[in-house]
């Protein structure tokens, strides 16, 4: 592969509300039994990228139990591999990132003693399976400087918290509007970039010394009259989960056939961590309809509509509906829980009730648990 | 280079494992589905790392390609060791002798070498055909405090059934006084596990001295040899869950355990987990019309139908309105809409077409292994092929892609054997 990889993986998002208290986005559970951040990682392995840069920051603790081993996505090697970098002090910085172009600018070296031409930069809080060598063969053929993958959404779509843009014939892009209060273009960048390593680190060089630290501002919007940037569209399954509801509907949807068959039965596969769990048990007095569930849950009661993920206990009696439960959680007899998504390793006690009146419900229980 | 490894473990996997019929047609008996996702050698070697026992040389003769692939450079296992980890020992070509394993102790003598290079004072020896979890490093404990040459872990059975093992008699410090091969009138109830540990020196000695005995075999030949030289032997008494399941009938059984509300042998606890290669990550789907008690499932199955009292692998789907029950279906099998499955064990890659039923009808005896295929069950070999509509009986074997035309009136009479590809067990 003539890239380089950087997964842009330290934000954390307001929209998330409690899910983001103990962890960055790019380490959410997603479709039972993975992380956000498999999604790039995978694409990037089957992209045959070599050497990937994971940038990190907020509450990283999790996502760093994630990617402790980097084997799953074969990056454990001794040329190129998987590289973590986190904000680290010295002398010469004592800064956190100040923005996603100060986090690759801190790191530089990374690039610098590089000696693949291009590098591919994609953020970790997205749902898709990408080959980025298309996208790269696009850049190549355009004569791009900077090449952005775009998706045109439909007119409904809210596209107010994404970058929206406008493309000529060619595909050179002519706007980019950040985030607009009002929208003028339904076509969106998906935070997925390539560009050339020597232009990158110039790029970045420049913009830190006028203290200028964000990708999509300083770099994208700044240099767009400048440089040749393009856009490169999308036309399959995306979805960033950086708000409780997109979150929601991006695990809802993986209850739908086609969208199960795109992401489980088509190759390339996505992989994650193994997590070594058990196979799901199932008691009496189980009723399932129209859900997903995950290795290592033992059921008991009723559950419609729904994701659970793994190590999830679901008790007698129970009736969870419309609602996504993530990692280890136990729920106790005669629960009901309907349009909720229940943070991990909560404990609900046996007799409760939890329901989403006006959207989704964000339940996050830390009751005490008896384990046999 | 400096090695030193206390203890290391050889892992016998050779052998066929006749008696599991057409599940080991294609694979040794190590290699054979478990319990939805596992293989039942993920059981000895998920014991030897949590244990401690970092080295692990599997052992393999018959087909062996299923067993290479699953336990790979033993990642699964944490047994991918720059020093040690586990080997997979074939059989090899000498410059004179050489031949096949022609017996477990015969396959260890032949690796020697593998052994020495690890300078171990201690070596376990191990079978890849039990369900159990047990701590080998307590038994190593017991060995060292009893100063033993050999320890053997035995099990208490019941008196009546202690005649179909190979008995220790034991005096009352555990000290092996005589023992006994499937006695008729049993003296004690300890059967042996097929587990030794060996202080290195007295098996390595042992070998060589009995090298020229044909079919140089554990229990005959080198634990009497031990004895007979005044070795000390000892007997590690286990309490825990240990299952052979060399049958069809016992595998059959050890399976259905495990949906038991709490079975007597839990994959769920924290401590000692098992460890297995997996396939995917993928989560399981029910559909709309599904319903499910009873039954544990693999990942990435597909469930639009009914399941009870089942154990179900990886990547299986069932269809619409089919419905199964008292059934192990393997990895990758698919069950066609409308079909009725009861105590069917479909091994992997089976396809059963639309509205077939199986397992209906009385209760003969199969026409060629009736010792085998037993208990009413209906066994379907890797990649069998059923057609659509047809009806088939208890006590049946069907093996390879069978058409409608195997089926006069559609229909296949109980203890009926159907073979397509591959021999006959």
């Amino acid at each position: 592969m003539r890239a380089v990889g950087v997964i842009l993986a330290g934000g954390n998002s307001r929209r998330m509300k409690e899910l983001s208290r103990k962890r960055a986005v790019c380490a959410m559970p997603v479709a039972g039994s993975y992380r956000s951040i498999d999604f790039a990682l995978s694409n990037m392995e089957h992209s045959r990228i070599q050497k990937v840069a994971v940038l990190t920051q907020y509450n990283s603790r999790s996502l760093n139990e994630h990617l402790a081993s980097s084997k799953w996505w074969d990056f454990g090697r001794k040329q190129g591999g998987m590289f973590l970098f986190t904000p680290s002090f010295a002398d010469a910085n004592s800064q956190w990132y100040r923005g996603t172009a100060d986090a690759i600018a801190q790191n530089i070296g990374f690039l610098k003693t590089s000696h693949e031409p291009y590098v591919v930069i994609a953020s970790g809080d997205c749902v898709y399976k990408m080959d980025y060598n298309e996208v790269l063969e696009y850049h190549v053929a355009k004569r791009a400087d900077i090449t952005v993958v775009v998706k045109e959404m439909p007119e409904s779509f809210n596209v107010e918290r994404y970058g929206t843009v406008q493309m000529d014939a060619d595909g050179r892009i002519q706007e980019f509007v950040e985030k607009p209060v009002v929208a003028q273009y339904s076509t969106i960048s998906c935070g997925i970039y390539v560009i050339r390593r020597r232009l990158l680190i110039e790029l970045l060089e420049k913009s830190m010394e006028e203290n200028r630290y964000d990708l999509v501002q300083d770099i994208l919007i700044r240099y767009r009259g400048l440089k040749k940037i393009y856009g490169y569209k999308l036309h399959n399954y995306w979805s960033n989960i950086a708000t409780v509801e997109d979150y929601y509907r991006t695990n809802m949807d993986f209850l739908n056939p086609e969208i199960r068959d795109y992401f489980f039965k088509q190759y390339p596969e996505v992989h994650s961590k193994v997590a070594d769990l058990p196979p799901a048990k199932y008691n009496v007095g189980v009723h399932i309809r129209n859900s997903l569930l995950s290795s290592g849950c033992i059921v008991n009661g009723t559950v419609e509509n729904s994701v659970l993920f793994q190590q999830v206990y679901v008790g007698n009696n129970c009736v969870i509906r419309n609602s996504l439960i993530l990692n280890d959680v136990y729920i106790g007899d005669n629960t009901i829980i309907e349009n909720c998504v229940v943070e991990s390793g909560g404990t609900i006690q046996a007799n409760s009730c939890y329901k989403g009146e006006n959207g989704i419900r964000i339940v996050v229980e830390k009751g005490e648990r008896y384990t046999i | 280079m400096i090695v030193k490894k206390e203890m290391i473990a050889m892992l016998l996997a050779g052998g066929q494992g006749s008696r599991l019929g057409i599940l080991t047609s294609n694979m040794a008996k190590p290699a054979v589905s478990f319990g939805g996702k596992y293989r039942i050698i993920d059981f000895p070697l998920s014991n030897c790392i949590n244990s401690g026992v970092d080295t692990v040389g599997v052992l393999t003769q018959y087909m062996p390609l299923r067993l290479n692939t699953h336990v790979g450079i033993g990642i699964p296992w944490d047994l991918d060791k720059n020093v040690g980890g586990v080997s997979v020992l074939s059989p090899y070509e000498q410059i004179s002798h050489t031949e096949w394993y022609t017996g477990t102790a015969n396959a260890i003598y032949q690796n020697l070498a593998y052994m020495e290079s690890f300078n171990p004072d201690y070596v376990l020896i191990l079978s890849g055909d039990h369900i159990y979890k047990m701590d080998y490093e307590a038994m190593l404990d017991f060995h060292k405090e009893n100063n033993a040459d050999v320890t053997i872990a035995v099990m208490p059975v019941p008196m009546e059934e202690a005649s179909r093992f190979g008995i220790m008699i034991t005096d009352e410090d555990k000290k092996i006084v005589d023992f006994e091969e499937k006695p008729a009138h049993p003296r004690s109830n300890l059967a042996s596990m097929g587990i030794y540990i060996f202080n290195w020196k007295v098996l390595k000695d042992s070998l060589i001295s009995n090298k020229e005995q044909p079919n140089l075999d554990f229990g005959k030949h080198i634990i009497p040899y031990c004895r007979d030289n005044g070795s000390p032997l000892y007997a590690y008494e286990f309490n825990g869950y240990w299952k052979d399941v060399g049958t069809l009938t016992s595998y059959w059984e050890a399976n259905m355990e495990l949906i038991d509300i709490v079975p007597e042998f839990n994959l769920y606890e924290e401590y000692w987990k098992i460890y297995t290669k997996s396939t995917s990550n993928v989560p399981q789907y029910f559909g709309p019309e599904s319903a499910v008690e009873r039954t544990i499932i693999g990942e990435g199955t597909e469930i639009f139908g009914r399941v009870y009292n089942s154990v179900i692998g990886c990547d299986v789907t069932i269809e619409r309105g089919a419905e199964v029950r008292d059934s192990i279906l393997m990895n990758g099998t698919h069950v066609g809409a409308g079909c009725r499955l009861h105590k069917v064990i479909a091994a992997e890659n089976v396809t059963i077409g639309e509205g077939a039923a199986l397992g209906e009808g009385y209760d003969i005896p199969n026409d060629t292994r009736p010792d085998i295929y037993r208990e009413g069950i209906v066994t379907l070999g890797e990649g069998t092929v059923v057609p659509k509509g047809v009806s088939i009986g208890k006590n049946v074997m069907i093996s390879g892609e069978t058409t409608p035309e195997d089926y006069p009136g559609s229909r296949l009479e109980s203890g009926r054997t159907l073979v397509k590809e591959g021999d006959v067990q």
